[in-house]
């Protein structure tokens, strides 16, 4: 594993991921959210939760370092916060001491990676539109809060052949579907790239990756 | 049918799907709840169709929603819909679904273990990957006592993939359900060795989780883990077992030095900065190398330096301190978590001769810190290095008290209670700065409005709580009482919170007291202790008016005791010391447990209402007990008086009577001596109040940092010291006459145990019942999971017990039945016994055919492990019914009930023997009632006999005593009496569980004949 610092900077929006107590958050404040928290909480005290963790990642400067002592939020002072900045993007895991920090940097490396091959460079929409197949790949990495597998190989062999199940299920009756999704996305000013449904694509050049 | 599949999608193209949503909501950022509102009305319409395709859609734009943290726990039984599609892409979605919304108390996860029990065994391994990742977010305890099974089938499974989740998910089911994690170790510790590294990372997850929490019944692991370090080459799995070793190292000694070795090699070898850190931080051998790590220039790895440096301080305090430049150092860091880390290290660094310097710094980051987060954080962080083990460091408490004055001015600080209870502590702990103390006190009341600027939010005027009491109690030591009282009963204390307001009150009537007593001591007129009553008098109906009870009742109590004190005093005679008398006595500092600590007296039941609660008035009197905190209990009875009504005076004297006579009789009261009242003499008093302005002036001088001057003294005074030291060593190197070389110059470093402190401090340690040790454990908290989880492995081997059942198969059909096969699910506690070499699943064959009308018995052995409870298990019965022309396979699904009879054997027993068991004491007792029995007592003996496998030992006459002993040798006796149509039934046993199932199992027996 190599611990690389990626850089991206034409995203509008931030996002963040958590581990929260052997378990991940991923978060984006302005419009949307992902998250995955692995101890279950009411839906107020997670939001609490994200907001304060965006609130304690977005205000620190870049050259500090990358771990953040847990507030009572998250469970005391045993957990604490780690997280990577890529341009507006946070990935924050939240981990408890049996965790080693920095191997949690090299596994948000890995999922970052990993999200970058499964979308064909990724980029902040594809994790905006399509947060259910962020969870999907998340699981093959993370599952009940705990680390399941560090190899990115491993994690894309298994995450491509379950989209490829899904795919010969939708078979003739999917075809449809998606041309209209495909239909309805051409017309959106709004996304400019290819969200890669079916096979129409429209590729924007000029846009920097992770890697 | 396809045409109906493709119309279907047609319909389903016009629904949003979850792209559409966040585009929408992106869309609507003005009227966003608005626009999520018809959306789920939307959802709500789609969840009602029939196709499935437009319910996942539905669902999966749900899970959404409830990431925004809207509720969807509506839409619980739709997702369990879902999650029992056939297709793989809406399993999905449902198990997405459910892992994101289902938590303990959805009740619909009850339904869903047979599904998930059908996806586990599903041939499609991703069906079975979905189910064990949402299960692993969703278990339950029931649902992992259910499953347990299931999944440690999939741990054997053939494909890596399941194996590793199923191997993770372990850990999960072990929290929910402890039981399980004797029976699925031995497999647990099978797949440390797996052949592949994914499931082996896995296995060692899950064991370095569950030896964190107990090491020591993991140690047994340690030679296997030790051969994985010098074998694995995976870093993940390394720094795991690396972080194991360091839990596991303090319990054995000698597995240190065996590490060093291996670790040393990965240090040298490895590449990796993370495994690097861990394999440093385990050893902890080089505190040198840590300065390095402390001084790079990358945050993250100082961060981390520093981190190690404070579990290396927990052994090592002494080479940690060397590099206490350093750690103060990066105090000044930008980075606030590296400050954090440096507080939490200078906690531990902390000693007599380096604590008021180190304070010093704290106190000037105080200054300078931005953002009350980190100024509270040094806040606590000033008091907990002050009062750690306590106070053994401080030398000076003057010095303490006046850190502790400096705190308050911090604006706008949460921890105002904390300096509060410390300024308490040190003050009626250490009885020699009490002076001192309370003049600072003083100080603080009469500079109350610089506290409370703004007085709701901020916490800060928790101090004054702490000041009007410490004045109060000790007045005695108070110089100007005249000016505090004045202090204490401005207007302005009315805006106080009420529980301060309360203390303020109850402490000015103590002032009182004492400034009575100082005026009645001087010989002039009598007019000035009048004067001092009037004061109370009239500035005390304010606070008779406060809305909180507390304030109300206390201020109504004394203004009444004033207005006759100063009746009494109209009449010239002497009160002061009856006054005082209403206060005296000394509090002593009670440890927080030691209420606990003193036993309950035979007889005392506390939960009995001593009187029954009257009805009408419980939540005033609740309203009451709850405001204003009390901190000490004597405080509190003294205050059981009668609340506020119009009395006259003669009721008055009556009241006051009666109140002697009580304090005559209560042991915290000194009797106030009767000759005192009548003598008077009126004594002149200075005018009180020009001197107090001229005091207030002067403490607006005093308000500066004072902690500094401390510093400065100990200094000078430490320099004292030593020069008196070296005289005397000075001295006596002459005595011996100028021989040998004379040292010139500084004497050196002082050493720890040259500091003497300034006063001979008494610290008075809490009082705490004889037999009583502070480090009971009773802190831990019992909701923990992992103290189930602490199930010693190696020691207790599987108790596997045997029972043989008997089945009789009967052929009812004219038809010829053959090839049976009889199969149960073995649950975690029963198993059916399988020949060597059968999967866990499968069947027994049934070693006869049976002809039409035929009957036929078989049997088979189920191993029991625990027998406490019944149990039901599930079976199928499989066979082929052969007919003339054709044969049909027909399937009988049975349940098979073992009951806790089951697990007894009729065993004789001799009455001697029998009597010796019942005295022994092990046993423990039940009884059962049984009614409108009308059977012969004989066959009544016989029933239970037969029914439930026990021996009659002893009859006589309508009374019998019986025996049984279950498989596992508990022993179980009945005395069984008789008398008109009502049996009782006294039974012991030395597993009250077990007994009490077999008795219900017995009168279920009688209500059914």
């Amino acid at each position: 594993m190599s611990v690389e610092k990626g850089h991206l900077d034409s995203f509008k929006h931030k996002c963040c991921e958590d581990l929260y107590q052997k378990l991940y958050i991923l978060v984006f404040p302005c419009t949307l959210t992902v998250f995955v928290i692995y101890v279950p909480q009411n839906e107020d005290t997670e939001q609490q939760i994200i907001r304060e963790t965006f609130h304690l990642v977005s205000k620190r400067d870049e050259n500090v370092c990358n771990f953040l002592e847990g507030g009572m939020l998250i469970g005391g002072s045993e957990n604490r916060l780690i997280y990577r900045h890529y341009a507006t993007l946070y990935f924050v895991f939240c981990v408890d001491s049996s965790e080693s920090e920095l191997g949690i940097l090299d596994l948000i490396q890995v999922f970052v990676e990993t999200l970058d091959k499964c979308f064909e460079n990724v980029c902040e929409l594809d994790l905006i539109f399509h947060v259910d197949k962020v969870h999907n790949i998340l699981a093959e990495m993370v599952m009940g809060g705990m680390v399941l597998e560090t190899n990115m190989n491993e994690i894309i062999i298994q995450v491509d052949a379950q989209n490829k199940m899904e795919k010969s299920e939708a078979g003739i009756a999917g075809a449809p579907a998606r041309a209209v999704s495909a239909v309805k996305n051409m017309n959106l000013p709004e996304m400019p790239r290819n969200i890669n449904i079916g096979d129409i694509s429209i590729k924007v050049p000029n846009l920097p990756s992770f890697k | 049918m396809a045409l109906k599949i493709v119309k279907g999608s047609i319909d389903r193209m016009f629904d949003k799907n979850l792209q559409d949503l966040v585009r929408g909501i992106r869309n609507h950022k003005e009227d966003e709840a608005k626009y999520i509102s018809t959306c789920i009305d939307e959802i709500k319409q789609e969840l009602k169709q029939d196709n499935i395709a437009v319910k996942a859609n539905a669902v999966c734009k749900l899970t959404y929603l409830q990431m925004l943290g809207y509720d969807v726990s509506w839409a619980a039984f739709n997702i369990v819909e879902v999650m029992s599609s056939s297709k793989f892409t809406y399993k999905r979605i449902g198990y997405l679904a459910a892992s994101q919304c289902f938590h303990e108390s959805t009740d619909v996860i009850m339904l869903t273990t047979n599904q998930i029990r059908k996806d586990l065994s599903s041939p499609n391994q991703y069906d079975t990957g979905v189910a064990l990742t949402g299960l692993s977010c969703f278990v339950t305890p029931d649902l992992a006592r259910d499953l347990a099974n299931d999944i440690m089938t999939l741990m054997s499974h053939t494909k890596p993939y399941i194996r590793k989740k199923a191997v993770l998910i372990m850990y999960k089911v072990f929290l929910k359900y402890p039981e399980s994690l004797r029976p699925a170790f031995p497999r647990l510790k099978e797949k440390l060795e797996d052949p592949d590294p994914g499931v082996q990372s896995a296995a060692v997850n899950v064991i370095c989780e569950l030896a964190r929490r107990n090491p020591k019944n993991y140690l047994s692991l340690a030679p296997l883990f030790f051969k994985l370090m010098t074998s694995s080459t995976n870093n993940w799995v390394l720094i795991k077992i690396i972080k194991l070793f360091g839990a596991l190292t303090p319990l054995e000694p000698r597995l240190g030095k065996k590490l060093i070795e291996p670790l040393t090699n990965l240090i040298h070898s490895t590449s990796a900065m993370s495994l690097l850190y861990e394999c440093v931080n385990t050893v902890i051998l080089c505190v040198q190398k840590l300065r390095i790590l402390i001084e790079d220039s990358d945050q993250n790895l100082k961060y981390l330096g520093l981190l190690a440096m404070s579990k290396i301080l927990k052994t090592h305090p002494k080479s940690v301190q060397s590099h206490k430049d350093l750690i103060l150092q990066c105090l000044d860091d930008k980075d606030e978590s590296i400050r954090l880390r440096a507080l939490d290290l200078l906690y531990g660094m902390v000693s007599k001769k380096n604590l008021m310097e180190i304070v010093k710094k704290l106190m000037l980051h105080v200054d300078k810190a931005e953002g009350t987060t980190y100024r509270d954080e040094l806040l606590t962080k000033i008091i907990d290095i002050c009062s750690q083990s306590n106070y053994q460091y401080i030398t000076n408490f003057e010095w303490y008290i006046s850190i502790l004055v400096e705190l308050t001015r911090l604006e706008g600080t949460r921890h105002g209670h904390l300096i509060a209870s410390q300024m308490l502590d040190v003050a009626i702990r250490v009885k020699a700065i009490r002076a001192f103390a309370v003049a600072q006190m003083a100080t603080l009341l009469d500079n109350a409005h610089l506290l409370t600027g703004n007085t709701q939010r901020n916490g800060i005027c928790e101090v004054l709580y702490a000041a009007a009491w410490i004045c109060g109690e000790f007045s005695e030591h108070l110089e100007e009482p005249m000016a505090t009282l004045e202090a204490m009963l401005r207007p302005k204390v009315a805006t106080l919170p009420g529980h301060i307001q309360a203390v303020y009150v109850q402490n000015a009537a103590k002032l009182f007291a004492t400034v009575l007593r100082g005026q009645e001591g001087v010989p002039a007129d009598s007019t000035v202790a009048q004067e001092t009553s009037q004061l109370l008098i009239d500035r005390l109906p304010l606070f008779v008016q406060s809305s909180n009870l507390e304030v109300q009742e206390r201020a109504s109590c004394i203004l009444q005791l004033v207005k006759y004190i100063q009746k009494l005093q109209q009449k010239d005679v002497e009160v002061a010391e009856e006054v005082t008398a209403l206060f005296a006595g000394e509090l002593n500092p009670v440890a927080p447990k030691a209420q606990k600590k003193v036993p309950v007296p035979e007889g005392l039941d506390l939960d009995v209402w001593i009187n029954e609660p009257p009805s009408g008035s419980e939540s005033e009197d609740e309203g009451r007990k709850s405001k204003g905190k009390a901190v000490f209990a004597k405080e509190e009875s003294r205050h059981t008086k009668p609340r506020y009504t119009e009395v006259d005076e003669k009721e008055l004297a009556k009241r006051r009577e009666v109140r002697k006579a009580e304090q005559a009789n209560n042991p915290f009261y000194i009797k106030a001596s009767p000759s005192s009242q009548k003598h008077s003499v009126s004594k002149p008093n200075p005018s009180p109040s020009f001197s107090l302005r001229l005091c207030h002036t002067l403490t607006h001088l005093l308000w500066m940092p004072m902690s500094d001057q401390y510093v400065k003294l100990e200094e000078e005074r430490r320099e004292r010291n030593k020069a008196d030291k070296k005289k005397k060593k000075d001295k006596k190197k002459r005595e011996k006459g100028e021989k040998g070389h004379r040292r010139r110059g500084d004497s050196g470093p002082e050493s720890e145990e040259d500091i003497t402190p300034a006063h001979m401090v008494d610290i008075v340690t809490e009082e705490m019942p004889e037999n009583a040790l502070p480090s009971d454990d009773d802190d831990k908290d019992p909701n923990d999971p992992h103290k189930a989880l602490n199930i010693d492995l190696d020691n207790c081997p599987l108790m596997d017990y045997q029972v043989v059942v008997s089945v009789i198969f009967e052929n009812k059909c004219d038809s010829f039945i053959k090839s049976m096969e009889f199969n149960v699910l073995d649950s975690l506690n029963s198993k059916l016994q399988r020949p060597d070499g059968a999967g866990p699943h499968d069947g027994l064959i049934v070693p006869f055919q049976l002809p039409p009308g035929i009957s036929n018995e078989a049997r088979f052995i189920f191993s029991v492990q625990n027998i406490m409870m019944p149990q039901k298990l599930k079976g199928t019965l499989t066979f082929i019914v052969k007919t003339d022309d054709s044969s049909t396979h027909e399937k009988l699904d049975f349940k098979l009930h073992f009951t806790c009879t089951s697990y007894l054997i009729t065993t004789p027993c001799y009455s001697d023997a029998y009597s010796k068991l019942l005295e022994s004491g092990d046993l423990k007792g039940c009884s059962l009632k049984l009614e409108g029995v009308n059977q012969p007592f004989h066959h009544l003996l016989a029933r239970i006999c037969f029914h439930h496998h026990f021996s009659v030992v002893e009859r006589i006459d309508s009374c019998a005593s019986m025996y049984s002993r279950s498989i596992q040798g508990h022993h179980m006796c009945l005395l069984v009496k008789t008398a008109d149509q009502t049996v009782s039934i006294d039974a012991k046993c030395d597993e009250p569980g077990l007994l009490g199932n077999v008795l219900d199992e017995i009168k279920l027996t009688f209500s059914q004949c």
